[in-house]
């Protein structure tokens, strides 16, 4: 060991301050002391530079700004000698990051290094730059770094650093690693015998099929064969085993790689695999030493995710989830906080959540845990199995565990519970005492829009609403109350209070006095709620009762002068009313429901999904759940009346125009009837904004419903003033209602499912059809996900599958109503007999209220879904060519009006229906070859081959060979292709909203030489 | 992908840091305080993991020194908690059992060491033999540099007499 006696004594002085303060004064003075040493350079011996680079560093460590010495630093790297270049190197790549400029400078010579002959230097630059290497060193090295890893000559402890550079470079610029070439190279080192290079070519590989595992097909059944190989224990030498296990390390990242590939066909290496799998499953035991036990258990972890990946049988899935059973109650806190965090991501897979289930009072446990990390898994845990059957247990759990939770965690923990409550309530007044508790428990964790919610659940449903009004008298009745219960408590009572009013304690004066209480201890914001409500109750007081009423008139006055302008406007404009007399039962009438949208608590919900979701396998897998989950998007305004109702008419219907009347400017009046019924809101005093902002998330953004016009109407039509124009308004609205319109375009969301395995089948105002398939060879397995979108349930639900006669389609019971805001399950299996284009529809109906609907959807189980790309090299396709020769096995087909494009496009095309483009095979640059796979009953997996031949001067024709060992595939596969060249999807208007008859099936229009809408409408 | 290794002794001083992700420095000084007051604050008998901003920090304490690494959520924790194992044998088979002192004078060595250990935030070698041998010939380069430095040295000096 060779010290340096300057850097351990400036070290010890360091540690011998006694305080930050002289810390401070003894790093400024070295500082000044390595600055003025460098300022004559020339006299600094190669000793003395690195001891003063080292002492920079070791101070930049310690969390000081050195902002000078860069220069010396990376002067070093271009040192001729080893010790003076290896400090260069270091003190580089630890004092700079790949943002900073001087790196730019050491370009030059960190390439020399990596291109010259000495080993050393090799390492020291492949290093830095795996490091800290950023874009630039990206474009000029990657090349230089891709021979040293593929390298003959070169020895293991030069490429296992290269192939950790090239990987660093990869995720700097992806571009640098060249998909076509590269593929077989990476399966080549795959083969590598040395572990070290292996394990660093293993991390490339992950991050390369991560990208694309498409071009890395054959790295497949490699992976599988280390993995066998380092399972087994055979031929894994000494020093590369840990505690006895083969390098655990090698073994997980292999595993991962698998992860990204979606399946795995090869019926050998599918075996081979789940044999090591099962092996990993039950053969690691809980052994005493940790070492040992973390090694095996990361291994463990590991195989539970692939097998969760790869969907295996049922039986193994039991036996995983049994596995994570145990774990999450063995007392090792590791595992225990693994097995939650797994548990959470094996949700994912169907099937399996009623087995989880079973572990729901472990789980509850977990909550309670002593360490925050695991009560944060089980929180994650019992948020991702809640649904309808045990919402109530969850939710009353985690609303126990608010009042002792960490302060961290209660506002996710009050968010969670809300949306819980909102989404699967078995009845909306438990929903509301869920609420209620939220908000006595936690407060101050309680946004806006959880109490705007429930507002608009009990103003939408009448049978709440006495039993709201009660709840929240009691919460207030209580002496300390949180400002949030009291906003709730004063809307709800306005509203509803006089409901209750034959109940003891519930005579407006005294809920009058109840709420007045609480005037002293609120803000600002608070004190309009309680205005209104004041309003409220004296309008509901009948017979009128003078003495309240001269109280809440001197409270108004009081506020007549309020320095809040919403507070005053408030005051003023309630005292002006009620001058009006009986005028004012119409004007304060309570308020109209809410039209159905989208929960905002929801909303985000998901946007924090999205926003922290990841990259991974798993991590993808769960977001196309979340895709297939209950989304909701905001209605789109059936008809023209733009206006948003906004808060004003949350508090008061009518007020402002109301007031302006009185005041009598006519040109309101003028304004009132050129808009329209909705303008009788429009002529807001500025100040009401303020209001809406407070109230906003509950105003209504989306059409007015029905119910609010027509509430307008009637209020305008006791006011006397209702014109033609509102006439008429409401009656289109009234048509609206009645029809039942689709939420995006049915064809678009057809065709995109034809290219892709999840997504929205069909939208509309009540229900949202989800579909997520998987395909394996000539078998498929759908899951419709039904969700229904109101706060009503759906009834005399009813799917029947009409099949072409080549699809074997069985749909499991679905059930005859949704619960309102439920989502339901149907999963539908699909064998494939034999090619043909036939396309399967689903004839799906549904009551909401009055509304019958019914529409016929096709399912996206389509030719191209049993196709599997296949890479065929020469050797394979030209004899296979050759020995199809002719018709009906090979035909030909010129094809003319083909939608012109780029031949790389056309790739695309097919490569997006499976059909894999093979390079190289066709000299003329103008044609394509490809292969694919096709699988059915009758066919089994055939290979078919493709050829194109396009003409440079005319992109509208070419010339088409398909072949294949079955004449019907051949001529359907032609057929399929064809009918893509041609006919390239544009999206077809839906009809207009208008022309639909009252209960129409929206049906969109379909190409008539569309096969599948020929046979939907035979149907129909 | 692990972003970051920070060596933390239980008075919250820093004792070795190396960054595989782009952080300014002013990043770097507000990791080390927030994380040194989430992973010091923690009881022994808790599991070695804790969230952090959208990432997981895997910890161990050995004797006075606590080894953090940060890496993915969806990285394998038990995988990297092993490293961190790996990093400490392979430094006590070097020092000769390690303790907090000898990292604190030869912080430089430590860093040779993790070298060779980690690259691009990945396990670069998982024998222990390989990272000694390698680690030892470092040392006798620069030894062999350092006796021709002196030999030259002697040799101008005599000729200098």
């Amino acid at each position: 060991m060779h010290g340096m006696r300057g850097l351990s004594v400036f070290i010890s002085d360091i540690r011998n301050c006694q305080n930050k303060e002289q810390e401070r004064l003894r790093i400024d003075k070295e500082l000044g002391n390595v600055r003025n040493r460098f300022k004559n350079e020339k006299g600094l011996t190669p000793y003395e530079k690195k001891k003063y680079v080292w002492k920079m560093l070791y101070i930049f460590m310690l969390g000081y700004d050195v902002d000078f010495g860069h220069m010396e630093a990376v002067s070093l790297i271009s040192a001729p000698k080893y010790p003076e270049k290896q400090v260069g190197y270091i003190v580089t790549s630890c004092l700079l990051n790949e943002n900073h400029d001087f790196l730019r400078l050491a370009i030059n010579t960190v390439r020399n290094d990596i291109i010259g002959r000495n080993e050393t230097f090799q390492c020291l630059a492949l290093t830095m730059v795996g490091n800290i290497g950023g874009r630039e060193f990206a474009e000029s090295l990657a090349p230089d770094v891709q021979k040293l890893l593929l390298s003959s000559s070169c020895r293991p402890l030069v490429r296992k650093k290269a192939a950790l550079c090239l990987l660093r470079l990869y995720r700097k610029n992806p571009d640098v690693v060249n998909v076509d070439g590269w593929a077989d190279r990476m399966a080549q080192l795959l083969d590598e015998r040395d572990l070290g290079v292996l394990t660093s070519s293993m991390s490339l590989l992950v991050a390369l099929v991560s990208n694309n595992h498409e071009a890395y097909w054959s790295c497949l059944p490699k992976c599988v064969k280390i993995l066998d190989r380092l399972a087994r224990n055979q031929d894994v030498p000494q020093e590369y085993t840990y505690y006895g296990i083969p390098s655990p390390w090698l073994q997980v990242k292999t595993m991962r790689a698998l992860q990204y590939f979606p399946t795995i066909e090869d019926p050998y290496t599918r075996r081979t695999l789940f044999e090591v799998l099962q092996r990993i499953l039950m053969g690691t035991d809980v052994v005493k030493n940790v070492n040992k036990n973390n090694a095996s258990h990361a291994v463990l972890f590991e195989a539970l995710a692939l097998v969760m990946h790869l969907d295996a049988e049922k039986e193994m899935m039991s036996q995983c989830v049994a596995l994570l059973g145990k774990f999450i109650a063995v007392r090792e806190p590791n595992i225990r906080y693994l097995g939650l965090e797994n548990m959470t991501r094996m949700l994912m897979v169907t099937d399996v959540q009623d087995i989880i289930k079973r572990h729901q009072a472990q789980i509850i446990t977990s909550l309670k845990d002593p360490d925050v990390s695991i009560r944060r898994r089980a929180l994650d845990l019992l948020y991702g199995m809640c649904d309808v059957t045990n919402a109530k247990d969850i939710v009353e759990e985690l609303l126990q565990y608010l009042s002792s939770a960490d302060f961290t965690m209660r506002e996710e923990l009050s968010l969670k519970a809300a949306i819980l409550a909102e989404k699967f309530a078995p009845d909306l007044s438990w929903y509301v005492d869920v609420i209620l508790q939220l908000i006595d428990k936690a407060g101050d964790f309680i946004s806006d829009d959880i109490w705007f919610r429930v507002v608009q659940f009990v103003t939408n449903n009448d049978d709440l609403q006495p039993y709201a009004a009660a709840k929240v008298k009691e919460y207030i009745d209580k002496p300390a109350v949180h400002e949030t219960m009291v906003k709730v408590s004063a809307y709800i009572l306005g509203e509803y209070s006089h409901l209750l009013a034959r109940r003891p304690g519930c005579s407006p004066k005294e809920i009058f006095s109840i709420l007045h209480e609480k005037l002293p201890t609120v803000s600002t914001t608070t004190i309009p709620i309680l205005l209104s409500a004041y309003a409220k109750i004296l309008m509901h007081t009948q017979p009128p009762d003078q003495e309240l009423q001269s109280q809440i008139w001197a409270i108004f006055n009081k506020y007549e002068s309020c320095i809040d302008a919403e507070i005053q406007q408030r005051a003023v404009e309630y005292l002006a009313l009620c001058q009006k007399g009986a005028a004012l039962t119409d004007i304060l009438a309570e308020m109209p429901k809410f039209p159905e949208r989208k929960s905002s608590l929801i909303k985000r919900a998901e946007y924090s999904e999205a926003d922290t979701a990841e990259q991974s396998a798993i991590k993808l897998r769960a977001q196309q759940q979340t895709s297939n989950a209950l989304v909701v998007t905001d209605q789109i305004p059936a008809n023209g009346a733009t206006s948003p109702v906004s808060v004003g008419q949350l508090s008061l219907v009518k007020v402002p125009s109301l007031v302006t009347t009185e005041n009598d400017t006519s040109t309101d009046r003028a304004l009132s009837q050129q808009n329209g019924a909705s303008s009788k809101v429009d002529p807001q005093p500025p100040s009401a904004d303020l209001l809406s902002d407070i109230l906003g998330p509950l105003a209504i953004e989306g059409p007015p419903g029905a119910t609010v016009q027509s509430e307008h109407n009637a209020v305008s039509g006791l006011e006397g003033d209702s014109d033609a124009v509102d006439g008429s308004a409401i009656v289109v609205v009234e048509e609206q209602t009645n029809t039942v319109q689709p939420i995006g375009n049915i064809d678009e969301r057809f065709r995109a499912l034809c290219l892709k395995d999840s997504g929205v089948l069909y939208e509309d105002p009540y229900i949202q059809i989800g579909i997520k398939a998987e395909w394996r060879g000539h078998h498929g397995r759908l899951v419709l996900f039904l969700g229904n979108k109101n706060t009503a349930p759906l009834i005399s639900v009813q799917a029947i599958i009409l099949p072409p006669a080549q699809l074997k389609v069985e749909l499991s019971l679905v059930p005859d109503t949704i619960p309102p805001r439920a989502q339901v399950q149907c999963p539908l299996e699909v064998v494939n007999l034999r090619p043909s284009r036939d396309v399967a529809v689903l004839d799906f109906s549904y009551k909401f209220g009055t509304n019958m609907v019914n529409v016929k959807l096709r399912l996206p189980a389509v030719l191209n879904k049993f196709l599997q790309p296949i890479q065929v090299s020469a050797e394979e396709f030209f004899p296979q060519w050759r020995s199809l020769s002719g018709p009906p096995l090979k035909l030909q087909e010129v094809v003319r009006g083909v939608r012109p494009m780029p031949l790389p496009e056309m790739a695309n095309l097919l490569s997006s229906f499976h059909i894999m483009i093979c390079p190289g095979l066709d000299p003329n640059p103008n044609n394509l070859v490809a292969s694919t796979t096709f699988y059915s009953e009758s066919t089994r997996a055939m290979l078919c081959l493709v050829r194109i031949e396009t003409d440079p001067a005319d992109r509208t024709q070419l010339r088409m060979t398909l072949s294949s060992g079955d004449p019907t595939l051949t001529f359907e596969l032609k057929e399929f292709i064809k009918e893509q060249l041609i006919s390239i999807p544009t999206a077809p208007r839906s009809p207009a909203p208008s022309a639909a008859p009252p209960t129409a099936q929206p049906s969109p229009q379909i190409p008539p030489n569309d096969p599948a809408a020929i046979l939907a409408g035979l149907l129909s | 992908m692990i972003h970051f290794v920070l060596l933390i002794s239980r008075q919250g001083k820093v004792r070795l840091t190396k960054w595989y992700s782009p952080y300014s420095q002013k990043e770097r000084t507000k990791v080390i305080r927030e994380l040194s007051g989430v992973i010091l604050t923690r009881g022994p008998k808790l599991c070695n993991f804790v969230d952090w901003r959208g990432f997981k920090v895997v910890y161990k304490r050995y004797a006075s020194l606590y080894f953090c690494m940060c890496i993915d959520q969806d990285d394998n924790e038990l995988e990297v908690l092993e490293i961190i194992h790996h990093f400490v044998e392979i430094l006590d088979r070097y020092f000769g059992s390690v303790c907090e002192l000898d990292l604190i004078f030869n912080f430089h060595k430590a860093y040779y060491i993790l070298d060779e250990l980690l690259l691009a935030g990945e396990l670069q070698e998982s024998s222990k033999k390989t990272i000694a041998r390698l680690i030892a010939a470092q040392d006798s380069l620069v030894e062999t540099a350092k006796e021709q430095a002196s030999s030259i040295s002697n040799i101008i000096a005599q000729a200098t007499k």
